[in-house]
């Protein structure tokens, strides 16, 4: 089990059951418009002290190394270590059933407005706003590489011939992965290696 | 669907659960692929309209999974596509939790951040493409999708404002 050392500084401090930690989990989920995480950081954390801040940051940090949706792998962890994998299970089904609820009830009600022109602009609209603002993502994401231990142009290399693989030749997802993620990190691996 | 048909679409989502290494959504181009281009259970439409929706509502946006499972089968259809996809990665990041004791800032943790940091990029990129596509045939769509990219590099806009505007916008038949 995971080392109560870590979270010493709020021993004591967390959800009181099972219950608890499904309504915490779907209230920060109902809040979170474009990334939860944030809300998770703000009512875990400051609101309701149930994990310090140096911790929520090294949980973060193996949520986002991990794979799956990092909120949910947070999630997880943070309900694993209070009550087990069942602990685990209901802060997942906190994070995820209600808002599921409501994205099928959303996505219904589209399926009967869709003959309507309003309502089908409506969704291309914000289906080109959703391309932008995850491009955006890439971007901002790219632009925090430049002192990345591989050299920003290698950098580019790396990102161009992933694009070119994915979007325009069509690969299958887990040779670009295993392929060129593969190398990306034996080469990072290599270069902090020299740094000791 | 046959059982057959859900017994492969369930073994697809299994399969590529752990390669989702930059969240959810950098799984959609291979989704798109299999869904999609591969198997026709979805149309570009469908597809398109499920990433769109779990972006704009509340809650994580794996759960647009769940929107084209629910396309494809119901509330079955759901549950199989999100099971699949959420049980590989969520089994190992318990397990990897649980038993490891090493300090989380070691080498090998910062080189597989750091070698996965420009796959992530192409994964977005290749993610914002893919939904760009409908797009391109209106010159307000195209204008949407540029100025949307450039404000949320730019600018820390909630999201929220840009999609309602993108809805305004598209209604009012401008996209």
């Amino acid at each position: 089990m995971t080392d109560p050392a870590d979270h010493a500084a709020v021993a004591g401090a967390g959800p009181r059951g099972l219950t608890q930690l499904f309504w915490a989990f779907s209230w920060m989920s109902l809040q979170g418009f474009g990334g939860v995480m944030a809300v998770v950081q703000r009512e875990l954390v400051e609101k309701r002290g149930w994990l310090g801040n140096q911790a929520f940051i090294e949980d973060w940090a193996v949520a986002q190394v991990m794979p799956g949706p990092n909120v949910c792998n947070l999630a997880l962890m943070f309900g694993d270590r209070h009550f087990g994998w069942r602990g685990a299970v209901t802060a997942l089904a906190g994070l995820l059933a209600l808002p599921l609820a409501l994205l099928i009830a959303l996505a219904t009600l589209y399926g009967s407005l869709a003959g309507h022109a309003e309502a089908a602009g409506a969704l291309r609209g914000m289906g080109a706003v959703a391309a932008g603002l995850i491009a955006g993502t890439s971007f901002k994401l790219l632009a925090g590489l430049r002192r990345h231990p591989l050299g920003f142009t290698l950098v580019l290399a790396f990102a161009a011939a992933a694009f070119g693989a994915l979007a325009l030749l069509r690969w299958p997802l887990f040779v670009i992965v295993l392929g060129l993620g593969g190398a990306a990190w034996w080469l990072t691996w290599r270069r902090l290696r020299r740094e000791v | 669907m046959s059982a057959l048909d859900w017994l492969y679409l369930l073994a697809h989502q299994l399969s590529i659960s752990l390669l989702a290494v930059g969240g959810a959504v950098t799984l959609a181009p291979q989704l798109h692929r299999y869904l999609v281009d591969g198997q026709a259970w979805l149309s570009e439409a469908q597809f398109s309209a499920a990433i769109t929706l779990a972006q704009a509502a509340p809650g994580p946006n794996v759960l647009f999974v769940a929107v084209l499972g629910w396309q494809i089968g119901g509330a079955f259809g759901a549950v199989a596509t999100m099971a699949g996809i959420l049980l590989p990665s969520s089994v190992l990041t318990l397990a990897l939790a649980r038993w490891s004791s090493r300090r989380r800032d070691s080498r090998e943790l910062r080189a597989f951040t750091g070698g996965l940091a420009p796959l992530t990029v192409a994964l977005l990129l290749s993610t914002g493409w893919l939904l760009a596509e409908p797009a391109r045939a209106h010159l307000g769509a195209m204008a949407l999708v540029a100025g949307s990219a450039f404000a949320s590099w730019r600018f820390r806009l909630s999201p929220l404002w840009l999609i309602a505007a993108g809805a305004l916008v598209g209604a009012l038949g401008f996209a």
